[in-house]
């Protein structure tokens, strides 16, 4: 076996792990920090598919800034240890049912790409480079360009949907 | 994979762990000796001649200690919060260079622990993930002061951490580069320093706020919140906090040496003399490559912004938090991104024309957007001061 | 593989080995005298007064959210700087535009007050 190979499967274990923690913790703040470890594996994951970009920005974004935001939402709400509420009625069918079609589609996607694509070539040859940098930076600023711009978009939305909910009539 | 690598691997983390340390103890004894003597007093002098033993002192005394747990503290978080506060203080260091990339024993050494391209985007990961040491041990803590201290202190940091962000992507659109060793040899003919001052300032302010030193560490501020996000904590772990803040302190310093002034380089006047660290030197029958500056140079650039940080702590009072957040939010960050988007026209110009004369518009522009920031804040404060009654 | 982030790793392991083992001589030779005086919360030397962790006021929660859309906006600056000396007036143009629909949502939250600190 590779040593690639060892990692991953090693990694996998730790993702599949934490993020069972992450379901099962009864305290809130447990679930989060769960979470961190799983997007810390995940970033490994990418490390070792040769995306190192892609992998420290997941670290920055997702462990970096989202959790943060989730831990502090937990800590505003005094809620780490809140009894659950009432569950909606059918509720674990319906998820049940969704995550059947989401590895069904996952097993289908698998399937039909890895015939077309094979194995995925690693681009091994200019991986610390600026050069794979430079071409990531323009496959998002030219042949991306609308998205990477719609995202500003996005950004905006969820900053005003973040005011409108918190905002405090003025003398209140 | 070949074992030699390990050893390097082994060899440089531990310089790194070392001088981090190392740099961590001598830190507190230069900055209570440098406040002393700013204050006009003696400052510790009596373990060790000029007190060079006091931090050994200090250790032995905390090891020593009682460590408290507070009953109803979550004891998990409580013992693994200073951990994970202390440990991104050193990894942070991960991507610094020391000196220039060199031959040694036959095999090319590069004077950093990873040499990757992706430099300064780690830094910003790294910087991130920081926050989360303060914010546990603010929750774990059971402790209203503490709880109110991490909370503020992680608002702060997160605050600031946009500001800095903006002041790496100025470094990287001169440097024109995210790999913090093409950074330092883009600095060969000037520092970015003088290239772009108001972001180097900008930078320098917000790394003070980033490691809530005075005059933004109203999250630790005793008269009101006892300690901050440490009140609970004794022993060894608060020496963990503790060895966190002055190892920020130092590895920040680094990281604005690096970005901002030339990092291991020389000054740029003396770039073609014996003193630089691209200089062969010649000593009898021996020929070799002056690399050796480069640590040296790091050192005496972090060793002055250090002082700057301990005379801002002597000279200026805490800043009120409200003030320290509009301040983030109204000020530094849209100056920094004026100073990136001025940075940018810059770049752009000095290259369609093909001068790097050209240049010369960025501290000039970039001075203009500090100067109607300083006014801004200037005529806030007015306005504040008198309405406020 | 990726070699450069082993020797990361190596260094994380080594800095957290430090940071255990510094808890761990503080654990073995300090004093362990506990006491229920000792181990009540500080509060200013008054006895504790309700819950240790309660709630807290939503600006945090409002910060934390600007935050995270100007730390993904910072994201993007940073391949955008590298990509930059080839894009030229074109790169500069896509993020000006880029963001001043942020700046939008920016003098949005100053109007309102959200930048506010009462």
């Amino acid at each position: 076996m590779s040593i690639d190979l060892i990692l991953f499967l090693i990694l996998a274990v730790v993702a599949v792990a934490t993020a069972l923690g992450m379901l099962l913790s009864k305290n809130a703040v447990y679930s989060a920090l769960f979470l961190v470890l799983n997007f810390a594996a995940i970033a490994v994951f990418y490390l070792l598919l040769g995306a190192p970009f892609i992998a420290i920005s997941q670290v920055t974004v997702y462990a970096g800034a989202i959790m943060v935001l989730f831990l502090f939402v937990i800590m505003l709400l005094g809620a780490e240890t809140l009894a659950p509420s009432k569950v909606l009625r059918g509720q674990g069918w319906a998820a049940f049912g969704l995550a059947v079609v989401l590895v069904a589609e996952t097993v289908y996607l698998l399937v039909s790409r890895h015939a077309a694509v094979g194995v995925i070539a690693r681009p091994d040859a200019f991986l610390n480079t600026m050069d794979s940098l430079r071409e990531i930076g323009k496959a998002l600023f030219i042949q991306y360009l609308l998205p990477f711009e719609v995202t500003s978009i996005l950004l905006l939305v969820a900053m005003v949907g973040a005011i409108v909910l918190t905002r405090r009539e003025k003398g209140g | 994979m070949d074992w030699t690598i390990w050893v390097e691997w082994l060899i440089k983390s531990l310089f790194v762990v070392f001088a981090l340390l190392t740099g961590f103890a001598y830190l507190t004894l230069y900055e209570r000796r440098a406040l002393a003597k700013i204050q006009v007093r003696i400052g510790p002098n009596r373990a060790g001649w000029q007190g060079l033993l006091q931090p050994v002192a200090d250790a032995v005394k905390l090891i020593f200690k009682e460590e408290l747990t507070p009953a109803k503290a979550d004891k998990l978080v409580f013992f693994w919060a200073p951990i994970i506060t202390m440990v991104p203080s050193i990894v942070i260091a991960a991507v610094i260079p020391f000196g220039p990339t060199t031959t040694l024993f036959g095999r090319t050494i590069v004077f950093s622990v990873a040499n990757i391209n992706v430099g300064v985007l780690f830094l910003m990961a790294v910087a991130s993930i920081a926050v989360y040491g303060i914010v546990l041990a603010g929750w774990s803590s059971n402790n209203k002061y503490a709880m109110l201290g991490g909370l503020r202190s992680s608002a702060q940091m997160i605050s600031y951490e946009l500001s800095l962000g903006l002041g790496f992507v100025t470094a990287i659109l001169l440097g024109n580069s995210m790999n913090l060793h093409d950074i330092v040899d883009a600095q060969r003919n000037v520092w970015f320093a003088v290239v772009q001052p108001v972001g180097a300032l900008i930078f320098m302010i917000v790394t003070l706020a980033e490691v809530n030193r005075a005059p933004f560490d109203m999250p630790e501020a005793e008269q009101e919140l006892t300690a901050g996000y440490h009140s609970e904590y004794s022993g060894m772990k608060f020496a963990l906090f503790f060895m966190a803040e002055y190892q920020k302190m130092i590895a920040i310093s680094m990281i604005a040496a690096t970005l901002f002034f030339g990092g291991y380089r020389e000054f740029w006047f003396l770039k073609d003399t014996f003193l630089s660290v691209d200089a062969i030197w010649n000593i009898g029958p021996w020929q070799f490559q002056a690399w050796f500056l480069g640590p040296i140079y790091m050192l005496l650039k972090v060793v002055v912004l250090l002082f700057f940080m301990i005379w801002i702590r002597a000279t200026w009072p805490r800043i009120r938090y409200d003030r320290l957040m509009s301040f983030g939010w109204k000020v530094l960050l849209p100056l920094s991104l004026a100073v990136v988007f001025i940075s940018a026209v810059g770049v752009l110009v000095a290259q369609q024309f093909d001068n790097n004369w050209y240049l010369a518009i960025i501290p000039i522009f970039s001075s203009v957007a500090g100067l109607v920031a300083v006014g801004f804040v200037d005529q806030a404060l007015r306005r504040k001061s008198y309405a406020s009654h | 593989m990726l070699i450069e982030y082993i020797a990361i790793a190596v260094l994380l392991v080594l800095s957290t080995a430090v940071a255990l083992i510094a808890v761990g001589l503080g654990t073995i030779f300090g004093p362990q005298k506990k006491s229920e005086a000792k181990s009540m919360p500080y509060e200013s030397g008054m006895s504790p007064y309700g819950e240790g962790t309660r709630r807290m006021p939503v600006r945090f929660y409002l910060i934390a959210v600007l935050f995270i859309l100007f730390d993904i906006e910072v994201v993007f600056f940073l391949p955008w700087a590298v990509v930059f000396r080839q894009l030229t007036w074109f790169g500069l143009a896509e993020m000006v535009i880029f963001i001043t629909i942020l700046l939008v949502g920016y003098f949005y939250a100053w109007k309102k007050g959200a930048l506010e600190w009462e």
